[in-house]
């Protein structure tokens, strides 16, 4: 029996440390604040697994930097990454995995227009912030409803539009398209038909490559010979081959200048062989691959953070290029949710509403480590940021910046406002 | 008796497990079943007649983009644009039955392959009408029937109840009826039923086209019942996942569809909760399916224990 009358020294000793263990409980307790859980769609598998794992990569990064930072209004962040296998339907089930199984407090979509136009629905109706970074129109078009919003990647329709000006100044007016032909092909061929008319120049070809097309040989004839500016867009497992088809179809005689989307040669590096006819064309990029000269204070600390060299390939192995121009959109979509939160401060799912508010009296988006690509302007109305666009050469093989856009080149009339919407 | 009650019990438990799964799972559940009525409608064509098509993703199309374009264009609910999909999976399954069936065996999966494809490319080619690849979302006003609205979890999982009991006491009476005998007479010896003066061509086309109403039905309410509608459904992975759910619970069993879709649903979402190789564990089990119960799980239990197993 314990005789409290006569302590023991073994005695008070045990009591000093449990007394001391007690007294560190409530700070141990502080420090382990339930984490803010941010699932995560990712195309791990099927056709947009090339992006998945840069975006995966991308998104760790920028976790840890804002974990290294304190987190989210004082709570650590956790991402739970979950494959979407590139599939609407899939998606769906996704979105409904991460918020109601996992517990998560808000929800990214990944770059697919059809994965995060099958998976809003979804989120709409579980009331759930959807944060995509799927460039599409959908967003700021009114398709899909006040949950989804796109503030990391300015859309298709503005990345189109603002190209327009400088093509038409620089490299001709009249401009044949290929492009493939399905949605995403088609926004191109409407938007950029648009823009160049409102330049004073002229698509005067239209050439749509159907989706299931493996060889290209027998499309490049249909270009007039009076183009003067040759314009591509490709995705998906195809486009090495579409644009070493396309060299071989000019060889090395005469060939308009030719203009094109990253896209079809993002994670594909530019020097590879067959690809030498690209030197002196022209590329979109939103992101630039290669480190600009004048690159930005931040462009640095970026690169080093998601593993990533100055050529736009992964530090550890130099042919594994990145998906450069894209994957900037989920860094910045993590560092745009954390301003969210904090702006509403969110604590947990009941203040959903309250975050998405708060996302939507955002505007101005400066240039910092939390949007490397660039400044931004967020139109709360619309669901969808707008930014800069950049102009590449292939200069000795490089991807060599020739020419940024101004944030207003891309800017256009609002289709929708969200904020009228009942949630 | 006991075939019929066993079928009901079904029923009643799935009507049961809404009160007793978390939303969550209860979603995933109405998923289930509409996604075995896509099998049912599989498994008539396949199981009971011995089509073996590969083209039944363009009759699930079919029926979706019937009820959603219906839905968005023309702005009906619910009810009407449910019976524009069930007609629209019928009567393309019709237009498709009258050439593909001119075909069979290898021929006849090639020949429905092509036509899911040309299918899945008129949907593209249609895209500002269709959204193409994109696909659409349906307008919310659209998503109710009888004042319920289907995109809140308990009119929804008792409008895919119903749908999945309609289809699966419809399945039922059509296998025990003298048709069912006749389409498991063609699957059996074709010629031999011919001999007997009975005309497979028509009853080979009747079985399809009930097949393509079952997945038509499916493919319009899965748009109804989750909000969208898109080419991707039309693909030809859509036609092999009810030939896996039908392979997985037995082929030629009524409730082999139902049980196949649940399982596979099952384990891709177990396997992704402890992998992002989840797909590995998928491919293992349908090898040993294929090794150790080649006809599916309720058909070896029939084959060995069950015989009354219809």
């Amino acid at each position: 029996m314990t005789n409290f009358a006569n302590p023991t020294r073994r005695g008070l000793l045990m009591a000093g440390g449990a007394g001391l263990l007690t007294a560190a409980l409530p700070g141990y307790v502080g420090a382990q604040a339930a984490p803010i859980k941010i699932g995560f769609q990712l195309h791990r598998t099927g056709i947009g697994a090339s992006y998945g794992r840069w975006y995966e990569r991308t998104a760790q990064a920028a976790l840890k930097l804002i974990n290294e930072g304190g987190g989210i209004n004082g709570r650590p962040v956790e991402i739970l990454f979950e494959d979407d296998a590139t599939d609407p339907k899939r998606g769906s089930e996704v979105v409904d995995k991460l918020t109601q199984s996992d517990g998560c407090d808000v929800v990214m979509g990944t770059l697919f227009s059809h994965v995060v136009i099958g998976s809003a629905p979804r989120a709409g109706e579980l009331k759930v912030p959807y944060l995509v970074c799927s460039e599409g129109y959908h967003v700021a078009s009114g398709m899909l409803n006040r949950w989804t919003l796109q503030p990391g990647i300015t859309d298709v329709r503005s990345q189109i539009s603002s190209m327009a000006p400088w093509v038409s100044g620089n490299l001709g007016k009249k401009v044949t398209m290929i492009f493939p032909d399905f949605a995403f092909g088609h926004d191109h061929r409407d938007f950029f038909t648009a823009a160049m008319a409102a330049q004073g120049g002229e698509v005067i070809a239209q050439i749509a490559i159907p989706p299931t097309e493996t060889s290209f040989t027998r499309y490049f004839p249909q270009i007039p010979a009076e183009t003067e500016v040759l314009y591509h867009v490709m995705v998906g497992p195809a486009v090495l081959t579409f644009v070493k088809e396309l060299g071989e179809f000019y060889g090395s005689g005469a060939k308009p200048q030719i203009f094109g989307f990253i896209d079809s040669l993002e994670a594909v590096d530019t020097a590879t062989p067959g690809l030498e006819f690209l030197e002196g064309t022209h590329f979109w990029e939103a992101h630039n691959r290669v480190k600009p000269a004048d690159a930005g204070e931040h462009e640095g600390h970026y690169r080093e953070a998601v593993g990533v060299d100055d050529n736009g390939a992964s530090i550890s192995d130099a042919a594994d290029v990145a998906t450069y121009s894209h994957m900037f959109s989920t860094w910045e979509t993590l560092f745009a949710i954390k301003a969210g939160m904090e702006a509403a401060g969110y604590a947990g799912p009941a203040d959903r509403q309250k975050f998405v508010e708060a996302m939507e009296a955002m505007t101005d988006l400066p240039y910092g480590i939390e949007r490397p690509q660039g400044a931004k302007v967020f139109n709360g109305k619309t669901h969808q940021v707008f930014g800069t666009q950049n102009i590449s050469q292939v200069q000795g093989g490089k991807l060599v910046r020739v020419h940024s856009t101004k944030l207003e080149d891309g800017l256009y009339p609002d289709a929708v406002d969200y904020t009228t919407m009942s949630f | 008796m006991k075939v019929w009650l066993l079928h009901l019990v079904l029923i009643a438990a799935l009507f049961a497990a809404q009160f007793l799964l978390s939303p969550y799972h209860a979603t995933n559940l109405a998923r289930i079943m509409v996604l075995a009525v896509f099998a049912m409608g599989y498994n008539l064509a396949f199981g009971y007649t011995g089509l073996l098509s590969l083209g039944h993703a363009l009759l699930f199309a079919a029926g979706m983009y019937a009820a959603g374009l219906s839905a968005q264009i023309l702005g009906l609910t619910a009810g009407p644009a449910l019976i524009l999909g069930i007609l629209g999976g019928g009567l393309l399954a019709a237009a498709v039955g009258l050439l593909a069936l001119r075909t069979a065996g290898v021929s006849f999966m090639i020949v429905t392959l092509m036509f899911a494809q040309a299918g899945y490319l008129t949907i593209l080619y249609f895209g500002a009408t269709t959204g193409g690849d994109e696909g659409f979302t349906l307008p919310a006003a659209s998503r109710s029937i009888a004042g319920f609205d289907l995109s809140t979890d308990t009119p929804r999982f008792l409008a895919a109840l119903a749908l999945f009991g309609a289809g699966l006491l419809a399945s039922l009476a059509i296998v025990r009826s003298p048709f069912g005998r006749t389409m498991v007479a063609i699957r059996e010896n074709e010629e031999r039923s011919r001999m007997l003066g009975y005309n497979p061509f028509a009853i080979k086309l009747a079985a399809l086209v009930i097949s393509g109403l079952y997945v038509g039905a499916a493919g319009a309410a899965y748009a109804l019942l989750f909000g969208y509608a898109g080419a991707s459904f039309a693909t030809i992975q859509y036609s092999i996942l009810p030939m896996l759910y039908v392979l997985l619970g037995g082929a030629g069993t009524t409730l082999g569809p139902f049980l196949g879709a649940a399982l596979m649903f099952a384990l891709i979402e177990a396997a992704s909760g402890l992998t992002s190789a989840y797909l590995f564990f998928v491919g293992a089990a349908l090898v040993a399916l294929v090794l150790f119960a080649p006809k599916g799980i309720l058909g070896t239990i029939r084959e060995r224990w069950v015989k009354w197993l219809p």
